[in-house]
């Protein structure tokens, strides 16, 4: 009895001294990890962002004044050329440079969207059509579209609440 | 023969007899470009995947080492090979083609030298006459399977490093000329922590010092006993914590020259994609079998230890919050008659 | 004016997905998500269209327009529909976006090989 308190004692030290060795050395890990240049890459996202969404802005424009789209109904051809022009620089290896200048600012507009999942659909062509491109396209995008859902879900799940509580 | 707690010394000093490194068109623009026999501009090779062209480059660097040793493939006796890959498919199926009885060895970034332990210790016990250590990696297969499609945009943080496209192999005998090779540490895993997968260097340097302190102390030997040491890829990051784990542990490392072959093998300047230096399996293995071991023989340096440093995790175990457990092999390789 | 506006929202909401990934560490994916869930509460709420109005595609183009959208199809449908739309409705809205991105991607992936 005696015997195996004491293996035990020796063994929860010996846990002790692991987890402050590794909580010393995870210190001396992070003060000599080189910090992310927040400020730059900050602004270099604000930029390039603005940028995108100006650049969405004169489509918008362009498919009001010469296509007779109205305002609300103009989005959704913006939305596709931006993810037509994202995919062809993704094809032609270049939106991944850019990504790395831009950072949030080529992944947070609609183009980063197309980014994701035009990457994943050239990545995995090797593995064939069906089981590469179509079992892979969603692997990065995903998420979005999925916690996307669920927000809307309960967003209109508490609507009905609220409508119901307060009546119509 | 065993010495201390996890070295092997070999009395026999088995030969290193030949080497090839076959590399990708990034690292043909490296300062090293001289040191490696063959250069790819197209870093697909031609082939219709990227994990074929690993594999292909893995076959080109066995075929080139055992060429340039006189050698047929019929004449090597056994094989210890390993890579990145899931189920490390390029070097089985460059096995396949190779038909040499055939280890699959798993070390990550490590494979290089945990491949050459095993074939020295084969040679030197007399299991093989001549044995076969070989490794691979390719910067598209790990960005792939580890992290994210080679065209998506993401943004990789100063600690990042760059997997190294490329394949080493070495050929190991008794007898012949060439550096010899005289002890090997096998390395514990080590593991202290760290979680990032963009910060290996941070997660590998601790590996690092503990072999290197416990190949130091079985052989009973000082930093002094040696001209060069080297660690696999730790690159800047982990280079820098590593001589401040080995002044807080006193290994006296100011003693030789301390060096990275993530730190050798690009041009931080002109090479802008790079961050923190080279990694993969590869990087180890071409700077070693390529430029290392050349000033081996041109006679400067007379003694150095190469430790190999590798993240054994996985895409997975890092989705499921586990910290990253790493390892470090060493061996101590001589210049003839030294 | 509006696309002064574009300009600045759409860079802030980048910015804001930039100190997400930099400050907070997150990976893309986890920004991305984070930032749709956003805009959907946003539009829970009934700002998000009047931030469209003003600030154009600074508001359209960033992926939290994409939560938007989504709220915008179930709160459209349970309006005409009862509780059932709340399902129904989701994805009316964002089908152009999904729909380009799947052809666009599925095209390329017919034509173009990953150049590393």
């Amino acid at each position: 009895m005696a015997k195996v308190d004491r293996q035990t004692a020796q063994k929860q030290h010996k846990q002790q001294q692991q987890q402050k060795e590794q909580a010393n050395y995870q210190a001396l890990a992070k003060q000599n990890e080189p910090p992310r240049p927040l400020g730059t890459n900050m602004l270099k996202a604000f930029v390039a962002g603005g940028a995108i969404c100006v650049f969405g802005q004169a489509i918008t424009e362009a498919m009001v004044h010469w296509f007779d789209f109205d305002r609300k109904a103009a989005g959704n051809p913006t939305v596709a050329i931006l993810i037509m022009i994202s995919v062809l620089l993704t094809s032609f290896g270049v939106y991944d440079k850019f990504a790395q200048w831009a950072g949030a600012g080529s992944a947070v507009p609609v183009t980063g969207f197309a980014n994701a999942m035009s990457s994943a659909a050239i990545e995995h062509r090797a593995e064939g059509l069906v089981l590469g491109v179509g079992g892979n396209m969603f692997k990065l995008a995903g998420a979005v579209i999925v916690y996307g859902t669920v927000a809307a879900f309960v967003v209109g799940l508490v609507h009905l609440i609220l409508k119901s509580l307060g009546g119509s | 023969m065993r010495r201390g707690k996890q070295t092997w010394e070999f009395n026999q000093k088995p030969t290193i007899i030949a080497t090839a490194t076959v590399v990708g068109p990034d690292e043909g623009k490296g300062p090293l470009t001289d040191c490696f026999d063959e250069i790819n501009d197209d870093p697909m090779l031609q082939q219709p995947s990227w994990e074929k062209a690993e594999r292909l480059l893995f076959e080109r660097a066995c075929e080139l080492a055992i060429s340039k040793a006189g050698k047929q493939t019929e004449d090597i006796d056994f094989m210890a090979g390993g890579d990145l890959m899931n189920q490390i498919i390029s070097s089985s199926f460059a096995a396949r083609n190779l038909a040499i009885p055939y280890v699959g060895v798993f070390g990550a970034c490590s494979t290089s030298m945990l491949s050459l332990a095993i074939a020295s210790q084969w040679v030197d016990a007399g299991a093989a006459r001549t044995a076969l250590a070989a490794t691979s990696s390719h910067n598209s297969t790990a960005e792939k399977q580890f992290r994210y499609p080679t065209e998506y945009g993401s943004q990789k943080p100063p600690t990042a490093q760059y997997t190294v496209t490329g394949a080493g192999a070495a050929v190991v005998a008794l007898g012949g000329s060439g550096p010899r090779i005289s002890s090997a540490t096998i390395g514990k895993v080590v593991d202290m922590g760290i979680k990032d997968p963009f910060n290996m260097g941070a997660a590998m340097a601790p590996a690092a010092v503990d072999t290197i302190k416990m190949h130091l102390s079985d052989l009973n030997r000082t930093p002094k006993d040696y001209d060069l040491i080297v660690t696999g890829d730790l690159a800047s990051v982990g280079k820098t914590i590593a001589l401040e784990l080995m002044q807080q542990q006193n290994i006296p490392i100011e003693q030789t020259v301390y060096d990275d072959c993530g730190m050798m093998i690009y041009d931080f300047a002109k090479q802008k994609d790079i961050m923190a230096g080279g990694s993969g399996c590869a990087c180890s293995a071409v700077v070693t079998y390529g430029h290392l071991l050349t000033m081996l023989t041109t006679g400067k340096p007379k003694r150095i230890l190469v430790v190999a440093t590798g993240a054994l995790l996985s895409p997975l175990s890092y989705q499921q919050g586990e910290t990253i457990p790493c390892i470090a092999h060493a061996v101590c390789m001589e210049s003839e008659g030294y | 004016m509006i696309y002064l506006w574009a300009f600045l929202v759409g860079g802030a909401i980048c910015t804001l997905g930039q100190v997400m990934m930099d400050g907070f560490k997150l990976t893309p994916a986890h920004t991305m998500s984070t930032l749709v869930v956003l805009g959907a509460i946003v539009d829970g709420f009934g700002w998000y269209d009047p931030l469209i109005q003003f600030a154009g595609a600074g508001a359209t183009v960033p992926i939290t327009s994409f939560g938007n959208a989504l709220v915008h199809g179930a709160l459209a449908e349970l309006e005409r529909d009862g509780w059932i739309g709340i399902i129904t409705g989701i994805f009316e809205v964002t089908s152009a976006g999904i729909s380009a991105a799947i052809v666009f991607s599925f095209l390329a992936s017919l034509v173009f090989k990953p150049k590393g």
